[in-house]
This record gives structure tokens, C-alpha cells and sequence, in this order.
């Protein structure tokens, strides 16, 4: 006990662990966040039959039996419409496509918006059969629902990381800016308190609840959307815990100059909106261009995802995630040290 | 010395502080107590001059200094939701040597407080507690910046006491303040400083006697019309004569024989009192017959 109320790492950790739990809303988005998110997008990707296909016809000679024509299957849902409403509807995106009759059938759609693009092939084919084409070939769909291939198995340690990142940020940065406004800082350059104590101190304090956060999404996950955790419990850890340090380091080197709570809320968005964007969370970043891969995989939230995505859904052992976990490390501790040097303590 | 752009905070300040003293340095708002006393606990770099505390320069001795010395300063705010006892803990895992957390708090008597949040304490209690956390290390110097500023007069006599257990314990004290009751009370030593320099040093009582005379005769009259000042030197035991603020003051030796020709002399020009005070001269008495203005302007 006297050890531990003396050692000054201890205490400083303490202190850090104790302005969070003391604090309520902190709590709240650490934890609660994450979960209605993926509850938010779990529903709203849940695993279902082939999307219906919502269409208008323009009113017109043979509308009416074109609209019959392309109701009689399951997946199309068409309505005959005048071509001004036809079009406001397409624009708001309520029908993916317009089909006006004649000769030619005019198809219009918006083919940047994949429920266009989707809409004209179904479309298309209808109207091909209704007009007497035969398939030559014969296909028969299968459709996966296997857990572990699902968008909301590829989106849980997607969020995960995300949570690891957001909370370690977020809770670094303010709580180093919010020091130094306070001048506690400069209060504690005063005594001999040793610097990397302080700024490990911020590191270590993530550890108290990480598991609980880690565990939290993970359960979440496995009971509600039976998202599966194959990898073993030990490699998961070591990940999310390489993760958390890498993630706190980069707090203290965007807190590390910043000498308001507006400057550092516009930094921490600068530095992880890309990452939000780019490295896996929402969506798979093989869409972006070949020539920015490099760059995507060198991000620490890239390294993060991928590694987790491996462990949880494909089992792999956590030696074969070692390329990632290098990434974390080498901006972990190339963020600390730097952090280090170039800390405003007043 | 110490410049922000343009602006020279701090020029030519040199002084000692001996060991086991008290020393203050007085001056308004703005004179360069603040840089002075961050300067010399090492928070920042002077631009030219040199520093020594205990012997030492900081340069080379950082750590060793930095346990021996203990420090309130300005405007620190500490975290808010540690308790009183959790934030002495907090400062004394700092040190290699320490007091025990259970005496600081009987000395800066806070023991009732131990498990409240610092949240939760008035202004005077965060006070005490700011200058527990600079005592907990049983230091040898204690710096302490304007530790009163904003107080009630009752919690201002309580900051007092603490310190004043310091000194008897022989600490040496080295404070900043705009309150001359303070600095006379507390202080051995006095550096008055306005501008970035030191207009006069001493001890209170020096300062005091470097008036010429111990009391102050203010005074104004109905009219207004002012009553020449060769005529006010004149009056018996009268040292000095200033004007501020549309009253007349005299500094004075003989209070029983200066009012009496006072009145005579206003009697005899026709001119009657609006206003008549006396009091002991003060270091606000020095500070004024130095610059011209007042400490504090309230």
C-alpha cells in the first residue's frame, strides 16, 4: 500500500482514472457509443432477402400494361406516375429509376447510387423477359448469411477500432488541454515530478477500462448480431491493448501543443476523420484507388482493423498479424517520443 | 531580465533573499511580480541575468532544486474532482522526502475537508490547499504567488497562520502581493516593484521611516480650492505635501499639533473641511509618495 500511494506513476495514473470515472457523460460515450452505433447500422444492414426494387413508370401509351408486366414478380415494385412526379421522386430518391415507354424504353437512373445501378440490370432483365427473351443458361442464387461474411461481422471490429481510437484521443487530448488552461501543468513543472511519468501516466489509465469497453462491443456483437470471435481471447488483447497505447501516444502529440479546447477539438477531427474515412471502418478501403493504398495501410487505424478483423472473424494466430502490430508500435512509440519533445507545459 | 515582444516585463531586478527570511515583493497589477518570482523558481527563461537558489543555478541542478523547493502558484485551478487528501497525495509521490499526508492537513486545517472534492471547497479552502500541496515536501524555500488574492479577510488571517508556521519552523519565504497589510505582517524584507523594477527595498519599517514621518493627514476642502502648499509646509512637524484625487495628503510626524494648525489655517483663509482622516503611514503611503498612484485602484 504505502508503495503504491508514494510511487509517483501510481498516483498520477490515479488521478487520471479518477476524472473519469467521476465523470458521467465521459462514461457514457465510452461505452454506450459504441454499442448503439453498431445496434444503429446492425439494423439498418440486417441480413434479408433480395432488396424490393422501387421503380415509376411515366404515364404514357402502354404504361399500364408495363407496370403489370413488371409487378408480377416479387422484387419489383412499380407505380405509374406523370413524368414531373416520375422525376421529383427520382431525384429524392424514392424510386431508383424511371422507365418511359416507347420505343425505345427510356431507363433513367442515377448510376453513381448502387440501388440505381441495381434497379436498371433487374429492370432490364424484366423487361427483356416480358418481351418473350429466354435465358440459355440456367442460374440458381445462394445467398450467404453465414456469420463471419455478413456487413455486420466486417463493421464490429470495425467500431472496435474506432472506440479504440475515439476514446483514446479524446480522452488524451482534452484531458492534457484542459491541464494546461487550468495552469496544472505549469503547477506540476514547479515540483519534480518526472515528465514521462505524467504522459505514461495518460497511457496507463487507459488501461483500466479498456476491457470492459473492448468486452462490451465484442458481447454486444456475438449476442445480439452472433457476430463470431474465433481468434484466441490472448491475441485479441495484445492487439487492442498495442492499439490503445498507439492511440493515447497520438493524444498526447496532437494535445501536445495546444493551448485551447476549440484548437484541440479541430486537430483531434483532422487527425481522425481521415482515418474514419479510410482505413475500414464502414467500408472495405480496397475501393479506394490503387495508388493510395500504401498510404491507408500505413495508418494506424488501418493496422488496428485489419489485425482485429483477422484475429475475430478469420482466427488467425497473432503472430500472422505481426506487419500490423509493427504499424501501431512504430507510431506509438515515434508519437510518445516526439510528444516528448515538443510538450507546451505552461 | 525578461521581454515579450515589444513589452519588457522585468529589467534590472537584483536582489538576495537571505535564509529563514521572509522577503515580499510589493506592486500593482502588472509590475513584474509574477515573471520575477517564475523567473527564480526556474518556470521561465529570463532573457539576460543570472539566478541562483540555495547555491545553485539551474542550470545542472533542475531535480535537485525542484525537491527542495515548494511552490503555489497564481493561477493554478487543481483537478476539480480529486478529493483534498487525494490531491496532497497526489504532489507529495513527487518527492523523495515528504511530510505525512495527515500533518499537512492539520497544518493548513483541513482536516475535515480530507474527502470532500476540491470542487466543492470555497475559495479560501482551495487556497489552503494549494499551499499544502507546496508544503507537503517539507521544503526549504516556499514560493508563494499572490496566495491571498480574492480572499475574504478571514481566510486571508488563515493563509497567514500556515505561513507563518512555515517561518517559525525556518523555512524562508518568498511572496508576491498587492496587499501592503500583507507584506507589512508578513514580511521581513519588502522589494517594492512597479514597472519591472525595484523602486525601494527594505524592511516595512525602513520603507515606512523612509517617508520622514509616520502618520498621513488627508484631507479636501468644500470649495475645492486648494490651499497653497507653501502654507501647508509650513504647519509644525508637516514632512511632505501631495495631491491626489482632488485631496490633499501631508505626511507628518505630530498628528496632535499638525491638525490644530491646520484648522487655524483653514479658519483664517475662510475655507471648510469636506473631508478630514488620519492614520499611520502604511507601505501603500510609500508606494504612493513613489509613483504617484495607488496599489490597488478600487
Amino acid at each position: 500500500m504505502s508503495r503504491l500511494a508514494t510511487n509517483p506513476l501510481v498516483q498520477l495514473t490515479l488521478w487520471r482514472v479518477r476524472e473519469f470515472t467521476r465523470e458521467g457523460e465521459a462514461l457514457f460515450w465510452v461505452f454506450a457509443f459504441p454499442i448503439l452505433l453498431a445496434f444503429a447500422l446492425g439494423l439498418a444492414f440486417k441480413s434479408r432477402g433480395p432488396e424490393v426494387v422501387r421503380i415509376a413508370v411515366e404515364q404514357g401509351s402502354g404504361a399500364v400494361e408495363l407496370v403489370e408486366a413488371l409487378s408480377s414478380g416479387e422484387r419489383i415494385e412499380a407505380v405509374l406516375l406523370e413524368p414531373q412526379e416520375a422525376y421529383s421522386r427520382l431525384r429524392t430518391g424514392r424510386v431508383a429509376l424511371v422507365v418511359k415507354p416507347g420505343e425505345p424504353v427510356v431507363l433513367q437512373y442515377d448510376s453513381t447510387r448502387s440501388e440505381g445501378n441495381s434497379a436498371r440490370m433487374v429492370i432490364g432483365d424484366a423487361l427483356q423477359e416480358a418481351a418473350g427473351r429466354r435465358d440459355v443458361l440456367e442460374i440458381r442464387d445462394v445467398r450467404v448469411t453465414e456469420p463471419g461474411a455478413r456487413y455486420i461481422d466486417f463493421l464490429i471490429p470495425g467500431l472496435l477500432g474506432l472506440n479504440i481510437m475515439g476514446t483514446g484521443m479524446w480522452g488524451v487530448g482534452f484531458g492534457i488541454v484542459k491541464s494546461r488552461t487550468h495552469k496544472l501543468l505549469k503547477r506540476f513543472l514547479a515540483s519534480p515530478m518526472r515528465k514521462s511519468d505524467f504522459m505514461l501516466a495518460f497511457m496507463l489509465a487507459r488501461l483500466a477500462f479498456l476491457g470492459v469497453e473492448v468486452a462490451a462491443v465484442l458481447a454486444f456483437g456475438y449476442f445480439v448480431f452472433g457476430v463470431p470471435v474465433r481468434g484466441s481471447i490472448l491475441a485479441i488483447a495484445a492487439i487492442v491493448l498495442l492499439g490503445a497505447m498507439t492511440f493515447s501516444g497520438l493524444g498526447l502529440l496532437t494535445a501536445s501543443r495546444s493551448k485551447t479546447i476549440e484548437g484541440i477539438s479541430g486537430l483531434l477531427n483532422v487527425v481522425m476523420v481521415p482515418m474514419w474515412i479510410c482505413s475500414g471502418v464502414f467500408f472495405a478501403y480496397s475501393h479506394f484507388p490503387d495508388a493510395v493504398q500504401p498510404f491507408i495501410r500505413a495508418l494506424p487505424l488501418t493496422a488496428l482493423n485489419d489485425a482485429l478483423r483477422m484475429v475475430l472473424l478469420d482466427g488467425a494466430p497473432l503472430l500472422a498479424t505481426a506487419g500490423f502490430l509493427g504499424v501501431l508500435a512504430l507510431w506509438g512509440v515515434g508519437s510518445f517520443g516526439l510528444a516528448l519533445g515538443i510538450f507546451r507545459w505552461h | 531580465m525578461k521581454r515579450y515582444g515589444d513589452v519588457t516585463a522585468v529589467a534590472g531586478i537584483d536582489l538576495q533573499v537571505r535564509r529563514g527570511e521572509c522577503f515580499g515583493m510589493l506592486g500593482p497589477n502588472g509590475a513584474g511580480k509574477t515573471t520575477t518570482i517564475e523567473i527564480i523558481q526556474g518556470l521561465l527563461d529570463p532573457d539576460a541575468g543570472t539566478v541562483e537558489v540555495l547555491g545553485l543555478t539551474w542550470e545542472g541542478h533542475e531535480s535537485d532544486l525542484r525537491q527542495r523547493l515548494g511552490s503555489q502558484l497564481q493561477e493554478t485551478k487543481l483537478p476539480e474532482k480529486l478529493t483534498v487528501e487525494e490531491t496532497i497525495r497526489l504532489f507529495r509521490s513527487f518527492y523523495h522526502r515528504s511530510k505525512a499526508v495527515d500533518d499537512v492537513l492539520q497544518t493548513v486545517q483541513l482536516e475535515e475537508k480530507r474527502r470532500a472534492w476540491v470542487a466543492k471547497l470555497s475559495g479560501g479552502q482551495r487556497q489552503r490547499l494549494s499551499v499544502a500541496c507546496a508544503l507537503v515536501s517539507d521544503p526549504d524555500i516556499l514560493f508563494l504567488d499572490e496566495p491571498t488574492t480574492g480572499l475574504d479577510p478571514q481566510s486571508r488571517r488563515q493563509v497567514w497562520n500556515v505561513i507563518g508556521g512555515f517561518r517559525e519552523s525556518g523555512g524562508t519565504v518568498l511572496i508576491t502581493t498587492h496587499y501592503m497589510e500583507e507584506a507589512e505582517r508578513l514580511c521581513d524584507r519588502v522589494a517594492v516593484i512597479d514597472h519591472g523594477q525595484i523602486i525601494a527595498l527594505g524592511s516595512p519599517r525602513e520603507l515606512i521611516r523612509s517617508l520622514g514621518a509616520d502618520h498621513v493627514v488627508e484631507f479636501a476642502l468644500e470649495d475645492g480650492v486648494p490651499v497653497p502648499d507653501e502654507a501647508l509646509v509650513g504647519l509644525p512637524g508637516v514632512e511632505h505635501v501631495a495631491h491626489d484625487d482632488g485631496k490633499t495628503r501631508l505626511t507628518a510626524s505630530r498628528v496632535h499639533q499638525v491638525v490644530p494648525a491646520l484648522m487655524r489655517l483653514l479658519a483664517d483663509r475662510g475655507a471648510s473641511l469636506s473631508e478630514l482622516t488620519t492614520h499611520h503611514a502604511t507601505l501603500e503611503d510609500v508606494f504612493l509618495s513613489l509613483t504617484g498612484r495607488r496599489l490597488r485602484d478600487e
